[in-house]
């Protein structure tokens, strides 16, 4: 079977791929970490380490352009390569949701916040576990798998609301704090998109699998309350 | 003073190269340093001179009266134009594929066997026929068929035989003159993978007028144009990757991409 080059040169951007979505659910994990320990020595470095994140997203960037530019890929190949440009990009949009919540730690530093921990933690946990798999799903083109875990997202859904009301009600309750629980909103928010991004990932699979383009999650509260 | 003992870097350099036929400059002032087991491409437009230049590493150009050269091809830390040199012996060392493939009449062992007897080949002919096919990427499809005519093969299989005999007296470099001009896209995919495995143990230089080959099975390329005055001159060499994302000369992006040429 002809075309070893590309063959080998694909499934390298590929692994490098898997390596920068390992960064990015690593970096999730340790500053959602932080902000019970407030460890704010791992916070600024989970904050200073996306830099590394950017770089890989570049060089990955530059391997799939080379790839285009040498390989000529067709069809299958060529909609693999424009779908790991585009998971490429989402993945380093996920290391800034990661780097947000590390500097949420910083800002409140070791300030006495009652956050919802709770669901953070659920919601930190179910958004990694999805882009893991949904990565894996990716890597092996299964676009079954990739269609249903997009459904998912409404257990984060439900979750961000709960954290969202226990938010407001603490803003209620304690005023003095309420700098501090304010940022607790970012942190939520950068996690319900993180999950989003999670089913941009799953409609590159399926688009690579089948050809075709479209949204997943198109019929989600937001265009429906338009 | 470089040390004359240790080999040099290159598989193959040229210094200030000029090839002239009578008196027209076919190329001029080429100074080029070939990378050991990698493969270079050479692309520009017709007339450039890339062929030219090729043949000037094993002295094909000798079969063309009005050709000569100044300046130098180093090969070994020698000057291949010196008259010392047996151009016989250099066209063992530094072999060449031609643009159609060109078997002899013969079957397909002896396509391998003659040339390495010629050349003073003393062992088994067997293995070597075997080593060489399988070599070349042919052997699975050749080998209960040794005695059948090299005529009788398709095309990408008689360019994949003349690798092979190419292979059979043991070269340290192939001249590749559009190998795959002759054959459909797939048969020239295979070629193009049989390179990529040759390069690991021979430099393989390619001349080619379809650049996307170039992009695709190449390390390093040379961008040749022609001057004001019709001789070719090198206008850029780098890394295959660079030249076709990042060239960094304008004659060479209108190239590539289609502007010019």
């Amino acid at each position: 079977m002809p075309r070893n080059t590309l063959n080998r040169q694909l499934n390298m951007v590929q692994d490098e791929i898997l390596i920068l979505g390992s960064m990015v659910e690593q970096a999730t994990r340790a500053a959602v970490g932080t902000l019970k320990s407030r460890d704010l020595r791992e916070a600024k470095l989970v904050f200073e380490q996306d830099q590394i994140i950017n770089e890989k997203r570049f060089a990955i960037e530059n391997a799939i352009l080379i790839l285009m530019a040498t390989q000529q890929p067709m069809a299958r190949d060529l909609r693999t390569l424009a779908a790991l440009l585009e998971v490429n990009t989402e993945l380093e949009r996920m290391g800034d949701y990661a780097k947000g919540i590390a500097k949420v730690t910083l800002r409140m530093g070791n300030a006495e916040v009652n956050l919802p921990m709770v669901e953070i933690n659920q919601m930190a946990e179910l958004a990694v576990g999805m882009l893991h798999r949904a990565l894996s799903a990716f890597i092996e083109e299964n676009a079954n798998l990739a269609v249903a875990i997009p459904k998912e997202d409404d257990r984060i859904d439900e979750l961000f609301n709960t954290a969202y009301s226990k938010i407001l009600h603490e803003m209620v309750a304690n005023p003095s704090t309420i700098d501090n629980v304010n940022l607790a909103l970012w942190v939520i928010h950068n996690l319900e998109r993180m999950a989003d991004r999670v089913s941009n990932i799953c409609e590159r699979t399926v688009f690579i699998a089948t050809g075709e383009l479209f949204e997943m999650d198109g019929m989600d509260e937001e265009d429906l309350n338009v | 003073m470089e040390d004359m003992n240790q080999p040099s870097k290159y598989a193959i350099e040229t210094r200030g190269l000029n090839i002239f036929y009578g008196d027209f400059q076919a190329v001029k002032d080429i100074s080029l340093q070939f990378e050991r087991n990698r493969i270079t491409a050479i692309i520009g437009p017709s007339g450039c001179g890339k062929s030219t230049v090729l043949r000037a590493f094993n002295r094909m150009n000798d079969f063309v009266p009005s050709a000569h050269a100044t300046g130098e091809v180093l090969y070994h830390d020698q000057n291949i134009n010196h008259p010392s040199v047996d151009a016989v012996q250099l066209r063992r060392l530094i072999g060449m594929v031609f643009q159609k493939p060109n078997p002899f009449p013969k079957s397909i062992y002896d396509n391998i066997a003659w040339g390495a007897k010629m050349n003073g080949f003393r062992g088994n002919t067997d293995d070597l026929v075997e080593e060489t096919l399988r070599q070349a990427a042919l052997w699975d499809e050749v080998k209960d068929n040794l005695k059948k005519s090299a005529l009788a093969l398709s095309g990408g299989q008689q360019q994949r035989l003349c690798i092979a005999r190419a292979l059979a007296v043991r070269p340290e470099i192939i001249l590749m003159d559009e190998p795959c001009s002759a054959l459909d896209p797939i048969a020239t995919l295979k070629i193009e993978d049989l390179m990529r495995e040759l390069s690991q143990n021979y430099t393989i230089i390619i001349v080619t007028h379809n650049m996307q080959q170039a992009a695709r099975a190449s390390d390093y390329t040379a961008f040749f144009t022609m001057d004001t005055d019709r001789s070719g001159i090198m206008v850029e060499y780098n890394e295959t990757s660079l030249i076709f994302t990042k060239p960094k000369d304008q004659r060479t992006e209108d190239y590539i991409t289609g502007r010019f040429g």
